[in-house]
């Protein structure tokens, strides 16, 4: 049986179409997925993503072992609030989820991973935990929703719809965060559009989720979600990477934090020593077709693979992300296998929408 | 969602409709494109093509997956509708009017054994 989410009944009684995603079954469109998709880059939308986990870390080595469990480095959050992305690794260099620190204090973090991950994460960081002796706590917080609000007007709509959230958010920086309340709102989102990420407890989530529709707010699926993140240029993990993909192979190199050379993490060794054997850039398709995940590419330098792909509604085109050889550059003409037949597609940098706008 | 009642269906979701010359005008169901979401892509057989039953002949591909629509008999394609080709959400818009390809069956009785709207309906039920 697929868990649900607080406002499954919600998606349910809104005509939502679901399927199982990760464990859950949650909606992938409401109406048309395109209509969806522009309303976030054009106005404001609203994601469920109460399937995520959220995790509250907490005690005097809180700190200490972050720095040490994650590839990026917490200790340059130093604004409360303050969010870092970043991947978690495996021995190997392998990235075990992708996932989002906000820092409260040196002593309490809160922890964003994925639903598909979420178990495997937990008894990961608790292995971690017990191994490095560290003196901190970690909360599995299946007690909180989250609710992303995204587009041009996500912000103003979100602030008509709940009283009070203007003053606790009206001076958030992007990938900065507040608690309001029992809520906690950041300014963080999957969509390459400005807006909020709201977390907040279960048995408020169906009320907030009215009041945001009521303000205007277009309640998105899954779908919506996937083609606007693709857009972006923003990794899926488990089709971008997974445990066998070093982040620098994944596109992710910004995300991983060399500086203090005497900082280990976990997977860093193997890292470090592998270094980075390909390169992901975007690819638009010349031809006619759709790109999908996982088809080959021929380039002048050999063969790769597109990770994502779809038909972008911002662009009208065909766009996917692919794992290249290192070498290719924007703008080369590469061949895409689409069902036996090469069709052209052109390398891009891998970020083809921000903020509304067609990057290519 | 509809079936109308005067068309035969297969259980991968192809109409089809008997024309007045014999010949077979086949397209994709309402339930089919509700299940596809946004069509963006329509790749159509050309004319003159001879097909099996059962054989892959089209791509459909919406911005969630691609999926491919067999021949519900064998035959040859006679024509292709490059209306629709050109405007792929014709066929969200309206399933029935949105034809994709035309076959002159092989053996006109093979049609006589696809599913009727009640059958089809009991097949996606």
């Amino acid at each position: 049986m697929p868990q649900h989410t607080p406002l499954h009944a919600t998606h349910v009684a809104a005509g939502a179409r679901m399927v199982d995603f990760a464990g859950w079954d949650m909606p992938v469109n409401y109406g048309s997925q395109i209509e969806e998709h522009h309303a976030v880059r054009r106005d404001a939308g609203m994601f469920d993503v109460s399937h995520m986990l959220a995790l509250d870390l907490d005690g005097v080595d809180a700190k200490a072992f972050l720095r040490g469990l994650i590839a990026n480095d917490v200790a340059k959050l130093v604004e409360p609030g303050k969010a870092l992305y970043s991947c978690m690794l495996n021995a190997d260099g392998g990235v075990i989820d992708d996932l989002i620190v906000y820092y409260l204090s040196d002593t309490s973090y809160r922890i964003v991973v994925n639903a598909g991950t979420a178990d495997k994460d937990v008894a990961w960081m608790k292995e971690r935990l017990a191994a490095t002796g560290t003196r901190a706590t970690l909360t599995v917080r299946r007690d909180l929703a989250m609710i992303a609000v995204q587009g041009p007007n996500a912000r103003t709509k979100t602030w008509a719809a709940i009283p009070g959230s203007e003053a606790a958010s009206s001076s958030l920086k992007p990938f900065q965060a507040a608690a309001f309340g029992e809520f906690f709102i950041a300014r963080t989102g999957y969509t390459g559009e400005d807006g909020f990420e709201l977390t907040l407890p279960n048995e408020q989530a169906a009320s907030i989720w009215a009041a945001l529709a009521a303000a205007g707010v277009a309640p998105c699926g899954l779908g919506a979600r996937d083609t606007l993140r693709l857009e972006a240029g923003m990794a899926l993990y488990g089709n971008d990477m997974d445990e066998t993909v070093s982040p620098l192979d994944a596109g992710l190199a910004w995300t991983v934090d060399l500086k203090d050379p005497s900082r280990d993490f976990f997977g860093k060794a193997a890292l470090v020593a592998k270094g980075a054997q390909r390169q992901v850039l975007g690819l638009v398709l010349e031809d006619k077709g759709v790109l999908r995940s996982h088809q080959k590419v021929f380039t002048a330098q050999g063969e790769g693979e597109t990770t994502s792909g779809s038909f972008s509604p911002t662009l009208e085109k065909s766009i996917a992300m692919a794992r290249l050889p290192l070498g290719v550059a924007p703008g080369d003409s590469v061949e895409v296998d689409i069902r036996g037949k090469r069709l052209k597609a052109r390398a891009v940098k891998a970020s083809f929408v921000r903020n509304g706008k067609g990057l290519i | 969602m509809t079936t109308p009642t005067d068309l035969r269906y297969t259980a991968s979701h192809e109409w089809i409709r008997t024309e007045a010359d014999g010949t077979l005008t086949i397209g994709v169901t309402d339930h089919a494109q509700e299940a596809l979401g946004d069509v963006v892509f329509l790749e159509l057989p050309e004319a003159g093509r001879a097909v099996t039953a059962g054989e892959a002949v089209a791509v459909i591909e919406s911005v969630k997956a691609a999926s491919d629509i067999y021949a519900p008999v064998a035959g040859e394609i006679i024509a292709n509708n490059q209306d629709a080709v050109d405007a792929p959400e014709s066929v969200n818009a309206d399933a029935y009017a949105a034809w994709l390809f035309k076959i002159k069956p092989a053996n006109p009785a093979d049609v006589s054994a696809l599913l009727d709207a009640a059958g089809y309906e009991a097949a996606i039920a």
